[in-house]
């Protein structure tokens, strides 16, 4: 513990990146994922079967062979984030953040996209009946009716893949992020005889952020239930 | 019931508007099962058509033909002598001109009586929302339940749901309205307060489709009971005659059964 406490900005820092990681592929996701569930619900059988397909391939696939793929295999395709050198204070996001935000979101996005598929299941078919039957076209009985209580039902079910994906950002770790998990090994190759108290302090982290999202999670479930009474 | 005088003469049919709704050989099959056959039905402008008949007889689904809620295999619908759009935005547009109430109300479970009331006005025709509101509230008042405009359709009865829901069908303007068994879902002292709204609006002229077992309804309110067994319309006749001397032995059978307590 005494490495980390030694060295808590390199800590934090590292988690920083993990943060970052999160917060931007959560929010790829979820945007990927509600146009692929609306893919999956919509009236048009070609959009269905890409959606399918899509979800199909990406959720049947290990997060690090997605990894493998945006590393290795498409700059063979010409699909490359050399462009990508911002600076934030003490971070900078380079190739390999890009590369891992855009395997976090399309992997994480075909998990959104079921995880919101259930919610639109949940939603009983009167309600888009009703919508249907108001004149609203398609987009508008999902946005306006559909969508937003699938969104609550969603909740939970998001909450769950989202909080995956925060873990999964460890994988950015194989592929050259300086993120919590890359950082636990470099304190531990400098400390080998503080391996255990050092995977506890990075438990301890990815412990925090989960209740963070966790805290948010229940907060908007309150916020959204139905009123009853 | 205060719509009594409506008929004063019950074998009179009343003089004729312009067919607003026609079906004609219209044909659905769902699988095997032949649910609608070569139903043939005009509908005139301000006219009250009550559709009966024992369930499983087609009555909500032609009801539900009608805006393209289901589809149908064989035939043709109008409405104002346009066929009835496949599907898009011409679809959405003839919804639209026709209200739509459902037996399980359907009200927008995420939103207040008002905006279920407004959503319709404001996304589909554009109407600010201020003038929006206003009409919403006109409406709610018409129907009973102003008072409840901001809570949830699930704080509300059954009766008043039902109630909300005739306003969001009204506040869309229809040419026709569509009732797929209003009060089938109702506790029986709220069914009157809804058959209450719907006479008047049958007394203000709106041309209605109502699929109902309410047989005190059909007599008061109506100018022509369709009355369906086995997806297919079996007899037509103005309520009177309808009741009181139905034509064919399904007719007499059915009656029979439900006219007897």
């Amino acid at each position: 513990m005494q490495a980390v406490l030694d060295d808590f900005p390199a800590y934090l820092e590292a988690f920083g990146y993990t943060v970052f990681l999160f917060l931007v592929s959560g929010v790829i996701s979820l945007l990927i994922g509600t146009v692929l569930a609306a893919m999956r619900v919509g009236p048009v059988a070609v959009l269905r079967l890409v959606a399918t397909v899509y979800v199909s391939l990406l959720r049947n696939t290990p997060l690090i062979i997605v990894f493998a793929f945006f590393a290795f295999t498409a700059p063979i395709f010409g699909i490359r984030f050399g462009w990508l050198d911002v600076s934030i204070g003490p971070f900078d996001f380079t190739a390999f953040f890009g590369a891992a935000v855009v395997s976090l979101s399309l992997y994480t996005s075909a998990f959104v996209c079921e995880a919101l598929r259930s919610g639109v299941n949940a939603v009983p078919l009167g309600q888009a009946e009703a919508a249907r039957a108001l004149g609203l076209p398609f987009g508008g009985v999902m946005t306006q009716v559909v969508l937003p209580q699938a969104a609550r039902a969603s909740i939970p079910p998001l909450a769950s893949v989202q909080i995956a994906l925060l873990k999964n950002t460890s994988v950015a770790a194989v592929f050259g992020v300086g993120e919590a998990v890359s950082q636990m090994r470099s304190f531990n190759n400098d400390n080998a005889d503080q391996r255990y108290t050092i995977a506890l302090a990075f438990v301890i982290g990815y412990v925090v952020l989960v209740e963070v999202v966790s805290f948010f999670s229940a907060r908007l479930e309150k916020r959204y239930r139905v009123t009853t009474a | 019931m205060t719509a009594l005088d409506k008929n004063p003469d019950p074998g009179a049919t009343r003089a004729p508007g312009e067919p607003l709704v026609v079906l004609s050989g219209v044909d659905k099959w769902y699988g095997d099962l032949h649910v609608l056959q070569d139903i043939n039905l005009s509908v005139r402008q301000g006219e009250v058509v009550v559709v009966i008949g024992p369930s499983g007889s087609g009555k909500s689904t032609l009801c539900r033909t009608i805006n393209r809620l289901e589809t149908i295999d064989r035939g043709s619908i109008t409405l104002e002598g346009r066929p009835l759009p496949q599907e898009g935005k011409a679809l959405a547009q003839l919804r639209a001109e026709v209200g739509m109430v459902f037996q399980s109300f359907n009200l927008f479970a995420h939103k207040t009586i008002l905006e279920n009331v407004t959503l319709g006005p404001t996304k589909v025709r554009r109407q600010p929302k201020a003038e929006a509101d206003k009409r919403a509230h006109e409406l709610l008042e018409r129907v009973g339940v102003a008072h409840q405009a901001a809570k949830y359709p699930a704080q509300l009865s059954g009766g008043q749901q039902q109630r909300v829901a005739i306003a969001r069908a009204l506040a869309m303007d229809p040419k026709v309205m569509l009732f797929d068994e209003p009060t089938s879902a109702l506790d029986p002292e709220m069914i009157s307060e809804v058959l209450e709204v719907m006479v008047d609006l049958a007394r203000r002229g709106m041309t209605m489709i109502v699929v109902t077992h309410e047989m005190g309804f059909a007599r008061t309110a109506a100018d022509r009971v369709v009355f369906m067994a086995d997806g297919a319309i079996a007899e037509e006749n103005d309520p009177e005659s309808f009741f009181t001397a139905p034509q064919t032995p399904r007719a007499q059978d059915f009656l029979g059964k439900i006219l007897k307590h």
